[in-house]
């Protein structure tokens, strides 16, 4: 076990041999990462390699079997409260309220993170702007079309500026014109000092990320810079390492 | 813009507010759905009038037919008092017996009046004269009821000769029934509504939307922010809670001033009562929503395990009484039982909070033993 003061100024997540069991069944082995501040950390992996098991952990949705983290410099297992006020999170189904209207959903979840009532206004006008999305300020979130709601679900998850935020296969289902524009405000989010833990299937994404784990059953097969993946697997694209290193997996789909 | 020193710990003054903007959510979450407001609004008061009205165990004017051969003064009494009453209604006269089965096959009558050879004869001299009711018993229950009329008013019949003399002394059994004496279903069948009413809104209607977060995947998001699941539950709770108290007064307002059926006893404990009961099926909604997943299985649990056993074996419908020992003691379990027995005793018979404490104690303690079942369910963090 280590202590706070070793964990490194720097890095705002800091797993070691994080492992999560259920049953007989070993989800997450013994995982062990760092993330930096302002780090956009994609978390690669075939369905049921264990991502979401692991990225639940962390936001104190599931509790670890043995290992330890610390997420913003709270460990995961003792300081859920804390670790809950400094992150966001999306989950790959889209989660706002679509039978309330745009800004209702933007109040209420900026309630529910503390974000101070008099900000909130002000902060919810900024944000339309931003998006481009003033008109639809006071639509109901059900009619708008898929790209905009998880543009608007991603904002809304770093609306009260968090530490870090988690992203679950935010893109889910909509096309490559609207990914790229999704990782914009990704980057814009990453400029601003937030770190994006985000999990993915599409490796053109993986592409974007500054750095990359690529997860086999349940543990990191591979992890770091996307150019140097592809050097070390003399691999032409993210596309071509995820293969040779997914290639390696026993376990089928859960 | 990266000030995280404003991100302070939510006061309580700050939850308070967040409370109050998640109910005003879940407002909008109900108000902004038809079927919701069809459900919590209109359902209500359509279930009181059908069971009030259509399915009214009351008979009236049955068609009768008679066969009477001896065409006398008691006879043609009788025959006058079956009809002027609002039960009854005279279709025509047979001519011979062999008519009886016919107008049952034709389905033109409920039931046949057949009397004796000379009756009132009979009935002076011998103090004993024969009247067969003949009714169709493939509806028992219509023709059990019928036939109960008809026998009142014969024996009414008789009692009136008793009093001018005209016949020795006899004892005719005097049925008499308390409470309800011309057996209104309205005042069996209100609190019955009201118990199940109550119950399908506050548990069906909050376990129903609790599981679509789940579906929805914002109860995730809930319970990854540094909202307190508390807060997210009771807030749950909170819109079907006060929608409950409308459709408490409504069912009052129509059963009092539509339906006749008065507020004999305590307004005041009726509802307190009533409010304890809600409590009760509020938690009952909470306990469902922690073991179920999705809508269809909310609404599911909630109405093949809530509604079914509430209209079987509360009493709504069949007497407790008469069940086997293993029904009877299911149905001690069933809160709504309990809160119809003691909406009788209070409304219809007007009795003092003194006769309905034991309900009152068995409601309380239901209510703590499930909310604190359901949140010792409630699961925090989603495994």
């Amino acid at each position: 076990m280590i202590s706070k003061t070793q964990i490194p100024e720097d890095k705002v997540i800091v797993a070691r041999d994080l492992t999560k069991k259920f049953g007989n069944f070993t989800a997450v082995d013994h995982l062990s990462f760092e993330v930096g501040k302002g780090e956009i950390f994609g978390f690669l992996g075939a369905n049921g390699a264990g991502k979401t098991t692991a990225m639940r952990m962390l936001c104190g949705l599931s509790k670890q079997t043995s290992g330890e983290a610390w997420v913003a410099g709270y460990d995961i297992a003792r300081e859920t409260e804390k670790i809950k006020r400094c992150i966001g999170y999306m989950s790959q189904k889209f989660a706002l309220y679509e039978d309330l209207k745009v800004w209702e959903n933007i109040r209420l979840y900026a309630g529910i993170y503390g974000v101070p009532e008099k900000d909130i206004a002000g902060r919810t006008d900024d944000l339309l702007k931003r998006l481009g999305f003033e008109a639809e300020k006071q639509a109901l979130v059900k009619s708008l079309p898929l790209g905009w709601k998880q543009k608007l679900a991603f904002s809304v998850a770093i609306f009260h500026e968090p530490k870090i935020v988690f992203l679950d296969e935010p893109t889910g289902g909509v096309d490559p014109a609207v990914r790229r524009q999704f990782w914009e405000l990704i980057y814009q989010a990453a400029d601003r000092g937030i770190t994006v833990f985000v999990t993915t299937h599409y490796m053109d994404e993986a592409e974007y990320c500054n750095r990359v784990s690529i997860m086999v059953d349940g543990h990191i097969e591979a992890l770091d810079t996307p150019n140097n993946l592809k050097q070390q697997l003399e691999a032409k694209n993210m596309d071509d390492v995820f293969h040779q290193l997914a290639r390696k997996a026993k376990r089928t789909e859960q | 813009m990266n000030d995280f020193s404003n991100m302070t710990k939510p006061t309580a003054k700050g939850n308070w507010i967040f409370f109050m903007a998640f109910v005003r959510k879940e407002f909008h979450h109900i108000f902004r759905d038809k079927m919701s407001m069809l459900i919590l609004l209109v359902m209500p008061i359509l279930m009181l009038i059908l069971f009030g009205y259509a399915l009214n165990t009351e008979v009236k004017n049955s068609k009768v037919a008679v066969y009477d051969p001896s065409q006398d003064e008691a006879t043609r009494a009788i025959v006058e008092k079956l009809q002027v009453n609002d039960y009854f209604v005279l279709h025509r006269m047979l001519k011979s017996p062999d008519e009886v089965d016919r107008v049952f096959k034709s389905g033109e009558v409920a039931m046949v009046v057949v009397f004796s050879e000379h009756f009132y004869e009979s009935l002076v001299h011998g103090g004993k004269a024969q009247i067969q009711l003949i009714a169709d018993g493939t509806d028992p229950n219509t023709a059990n009821t019928i036939t109960t009329y008809a026998s009142t008013i014969i024996n009414n019949y008789q009692q009136e000769l008793l009093k001018t003399g005209a016949i020795p002394y006899q004892i005719t059994p005097e049925v008499k029934l308390l409470y309800n004496p011309s057996m209104v279903a309205a005042y069996n069948f209100v609190p019955g509504v009201m118990g199940m009413i109550i119950l399908l809104i506050c548990a069906m209607m909050t376990s129903v939307s609790i599981a679509r977060e789940k579906e929805n995947g914002t109860m995730e998001i809930l319970l990854v922010s540094p909202m307190k699941p508390l807060y997210v539950i009771l807030s749950k709770a909170v819109p079907y809670f006060f929608l409950s108290v409308v459709n408490l007064i409504t069912i009052l307002l129509i059963s009092v001033f539509v339906m006749g059926v008065p507020v004999a006893g305590s307004f005041f404990w009726l509802i307190v009562l009533s409010l304890l009961y809600i409590f009760v099926s509020l938690a009952l909604g909470l306990l469902i929503s922690s073991v179920v997943n999705s809508q269809m299985a909310a609404m599911l649990i909630s109405a093949m395990g809530l509604m079914m056993p509430v209209m079987l074996l509360s009493g709504m419908l069949f007497p407790t009484e008469n069940m086997p020992v293993a029904l009877q003691a299911l149905s001690d379990i069933i809160p709504a039982r309990w809160y119809i027995i003691a909406v009788k005793k209070i409304m219809i018979k007007g009795l003092s909070v003194g006769s309905i404490l034991t309900e009152l104690a068995i409601l309380g303690s239901m209510a703590i033993v499930l909310v604190t079942v359901s949140l010792r369910n409630f699961k925090i963090r989603l495994e």
